[in-house]
């Protein structure tokens, strides 16, 4: 027979015990009240309460905490910051949380080989902060910099604003340090650009807390540019902004950032932070180039004239410093924007090849208006990456169930014209559906070996990521039950 | 170039061999055979003939490409459209296809400012080695769907499945280049300016040191060069074209003689190794190339001891060609099994182990 305490939190009395002696009891938390700020990560619909949540301090404290796990078979789910879209540090049942906001050191900054050592729990900013004294910077940047952590922006292989020049997180990390569920230590990577035997580094970087947990990142640093220029074009119609992304690229440039705000993303933003931002636009597009001044002064000339041939109605240059953070306001603000003026919002990642822009967009809001929804869209256009923020009401019953299938759909449309469910948020719990969308029974079953080959338990993050085969079968049957199969064309099982 | 599919033949292939439990040697254009250890697989299955392009959007910035097609072909096809492979991998002989080049995961000069072979595969079909056709990433730039399998692929060796497709990102051709050159005597007076100059916000496309050189290769808008041509000061050196070709595709008068290269991989600002035999400084000194006749032991001792690793790249150094610590070699075993769960994919061609 279990005893109340043992049914009330099925950890063992051993098992605690222990934890605390690794980690120290001010380090392990159980009062409800403290594990609550666990529950959910900024996917916030959805949320669970851990049993416990452990906060270790040292690499070798993280190593005893898994081989416990191991031995004792309770799940774990790592958690940097808990600023993920995608569910992927919600709790699960039966387990702990590992959370790695005591583990947050920059250990070296190495200018002569422009790396960071840090540990996994360092603010994306703070990496650049550091480097700054030298010249230097750590490129990709999400819009979550100031709070999310490199163990986080690892695990989702996270993009930002500058990935379309710079890349993701996967170009600019250079080592890893990883745990196993067994408790050993790995490095993977090299101290140079590349590492012998396998690329594990590139299957670690976007595996979203299922093959390991992070404990130091090496990560590049590059010298900041001397000049930034950013260009703000107004369009009269989506399609013709999508026109002028393609040729831009077509035209032999490489922005540091292309972003695309349509007419309802204008106006919100501008409402909230007066970016005068020209409110009749269809669309506008942010062009950021930089570099040395007599590359940026082409580029912009370069620019402008296809932006011109494009049928932007207005194009302006920042003056300065000043008038190109005002320009880039209204971008970075859409988030809290769009919480001004509704009550909820869910944030969506498609990706799409860049020329189905135009289309795509207008089949959202369609998409949108037959549920009774609206959509705002400020995204990374120039390399494809859709961010329909899908506004809705939590609290009017049926419109959070409105919302997600309009989600699913927007992200099987992404799949259909040959893109992908996700850009930079990752699947986590949210797009487990759509995974079987996107890949197929052997393709699924792949992933699955290959997140055996690390955990072969499956006590690390499990259920998120890789939907069980069921579940997908499930997923087929409801869609096709309500005669809503959006793609029959699409190959399925 | 032909235009033919072999996907189904090829998979037929494989599904005969798992019947018969016959291993596969993976030969491309066969012109980078003398890398790795030998697969002890006798049966080949060939990919040379599955070639062509499956399609192709300069303003994508991505080709999808088979696996068999000729390097050579697949880079004219970008230059026409005034694109190419940023990564400039090395030609070794015409027959080299883009599929070996990215199962070996090379990449040419350009590397450190551009990015390697890994950082350009958006995505790949391969047959497993259970004969199953699959697809990992996509054509575009983001995609964390799932876990990153085509950039595991790069540098397999073709163990973890047969690529059939790749989709590689492309990159605009710059539209001005020019290589300089300092007469500097020593590596340590060259290891400190590469490493001063690789900090400043320069557009750096190719750095290397030989034979008491330091050359740079500049890419961008041509003001931009010229303007940073005037900054670093030194010599034009009308020959650069030729000068990095020859150093990506060894034919520099540095890679002949009969000793060992070579090829160590480590941090850029490491003060040079104490090893005996001729250097050659790559990738702004990530990447070193030596020639010696110096033992193993004594390589990846040194190597190692410094955070860096060494690869016999050519030479009669193929036993443990591939050196893990125990727990990756490990790691890396399991990894196989899950993609190649009877072992028939190019077996050894890292080791004897692996
Ligand atoms: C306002 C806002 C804007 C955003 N903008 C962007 C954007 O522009 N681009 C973008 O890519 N993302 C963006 N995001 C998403 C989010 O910030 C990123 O996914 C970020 O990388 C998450 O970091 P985190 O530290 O908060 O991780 P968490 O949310 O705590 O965790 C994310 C995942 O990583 C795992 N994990 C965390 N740490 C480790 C570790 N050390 N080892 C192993 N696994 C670990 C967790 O288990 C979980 O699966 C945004 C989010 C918000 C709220």
């Amino acid at each position: 027979m279990k005893s109340l305490k043992e049914m009330i939190n099925p950890l063992s009395t051993s098992f605690i015990s222990q934890c605390k002696t690794l980690v120290g009891a001010d380090n392990v938390i159980f009062d409800p009240e403290r594990l609550r700020v666990y529950e959910c990560d900024a996917l916030a619909a959805l949320r669970a309460l851990p049993l416990m949540v452990v906060l270790p301090e040292t690499v070798e404290q993280v190593q005893s905490l898994l081989r416990l796990c191991h031995q004792h078979n309770v799940p774990i789910v790592a958690r940097g910051a808990g600023t993920g879209l995608a569910g992927g540090a919600l709790p699960v049942v039966n387990g702990i949380v590992l959370g790695l906001s005591k583990m947050h050191h920059i250990l070296k900054i190495d200018s002569h080989n422009r790396t960071a050592q840090v540990q996994p729990g360092v603010r994306n900013l703070a990496i650049s902060e550091a480097a700054k004294p030298y010249g230097l910077y750590y490129a990709p940047d999400p819009s979550s910099q100031i709070a999310c952590t490199i163990g986080g922006n690892i695990a989702e292989n996270s993009g930002g604003v500058h990935c379309l020049k710079y890349g993701l997180t996967v170009h600019n990390v250079l080592q890893i340090k990883l745990v196993t569920i067994e408790g050993e230590l790995l490095t993977l990577g090299g101290n140079g650009l590349d590492a012998s035997g396998y690329d594990l580094l590139a299957i670690a970087i976007g595996s979203e807390g299922l093959l390991g947990i992070v404990v130091e990142a090496t990560v590049r640093l590059l010298p900041i540019q001397p000049c930034t220029q950013v260009l703000l074009a107004a369009f009269n119609s989506i399609e013709q902004a999508g026109n002028a992304v393609a040729a831009i690229i077509a035209g032999r440039l490489v922005p540091a950032g292309l972003e695309l705000m349509d007419n309802a993303a204008i106006r919100v933003t501008d409402a909230f932070v007066h970016a005068n931002y020209p409110l009749d636009a269809e669309a506008i597009l942010l062009c950021e180039l930089d570099g040395l001044s007599e590359q940026v002064e082409a580029d912009v000339a370069k620019a402008t004239a296809i932006l011109q041939a494009n049928g932007a109605v207005e194009i302006r240059t920042a003056k300065d410093e000043k008038e190109r953070k005002l320009f880039w306001a209204g971008r970075k603000a859409a988030f809290p924007a769009v919480g001004r003026i509704s009550a909820d919002y869910y944030c969506m990642d498609g990706t799409i090849p860049r020329k189905h822009l135009a289309k795509v967009l207008t089949q959202i809001n369609q998409y949108a208006n037959d549920l009774g929804l609206k959509v705002v869209n400020v995204f990374h256009a120039g390399d494809g990456n859709l961010h329909p923020l899908i506004l809705y009401d939590a609290s009017q019953p049926g419109e959070y169930e409105r919302a997600e299938q309009l989600g699913g759909q927007i992200l099987e449309l992404c799949v259909a014209v040959g893109g992908s469910i996700t850009g930079e948020h990752g699947v986590g719990v949210e797009k487990l559906n759509q995974m079987c969308v996107q890949f197929s029974t052997a393709e699924l079953q792949q992933f699955e070996r290959l997140k055996t080959a690390f955990d072969s338990k499956n006590l690390l993050n499990p259920g998120k990521v890789i939907p069980s085969l069921h579940r997908c079968a499930e997923f087929g049957q409801m869609h096709i039950h309500n005669g809503q199969l959006p793609f029959p064309e699409l190959e399925r099982f | 170039m032909q235009d033919q599919d072999l996907t189904l033949e090829l998979q037929a292939q494989v599904q005969q061999a798992i019947e018969s439990h016959t291993p596969l040697q993976i030969i491309g254009g066969n012109s980078k055979a003398f890398y790795g250890a030998p697969t002890s697989a006798t049966t080949p299955l060939k990919l040379s003939g599955h070639q062509g392009i499956v399609e192709y959007e300069p303003s994508e910035l991505v080709v999808t490409v088979r696996s068999g097609t000729p390097l050579n072909e697949l880079n004219k096809v970008l230059a026409e459209q005034g694109q190419m492979l940023a990564f400039e991998p090395p030609v070794f002989s015409d027959t080299a296809t883009i599929g070996g080049t990215i199962a070996c995961g090379f990449s040419g000069p350009r590397r450190p400012y551009a990015g390697g072979a890994r950082d350009f595969v958006l995505g790949c079909t391969i047959l497993n080695g259970k004969a199953e056709h699959c697809r990992f990433g996509g054509q575009v730039m983001k995609n964390v769907a799932g876990f990153d399998v085509s950039r595991l692929m790069v540098g397999a060796l073709g163990q973890l499945g047969v690529l059939l497709d790749l989709s590689l990102r492309v990159m605009p051709i710059p539209e001005a280049e020019i290589t300089l050159y300092h007469s500097l005597a020593s590596y340590g007076q060259a290891l400190e300016l590469v490493q001063r100059w690789q900090g400043q916000p320069w557009p750096l496309s190719a750095l290397a040191y030989h034979d008491n050189h330091l050359r740079m290769r500049l890419s961008g808008s041509d003001d931009a060069i010229r303007s940073v041509a005037k900054k670093l000061g030194g010599e034009i050196d009308k020959d650069g074209d030729r000068f990095w070709h020859g150093l990506n595709v060894q034919q520099l008068d540095f890679f002949k003689g009969i000793e060992n290269l070579w090829r160590i991989s480590i941090a850029p600002a490491t003060p040079m190794l104490d090893i005996p035999g001729r250097w050659l400084l790559d990738w702004g000194g990530a990447q070193r190339w030596l020639k010696s006749t110096a033992t193993a032991e004594q390589i990846h001792k040194q190597t190692q001891a410094q955070g860096g690793y060494a690869i016999c790249f050519r030479g009669a150094e193929k036993t443990d060609w591939l050196r893990l610590e125990p727990n990756l070699l490990a790691l890396h075993k399991k990894i196989r099994l899950a993609f190649d769960p009877y072992q028939l994919l190019n077996s050894h061609r890292f080791s004897p182990e692996l």
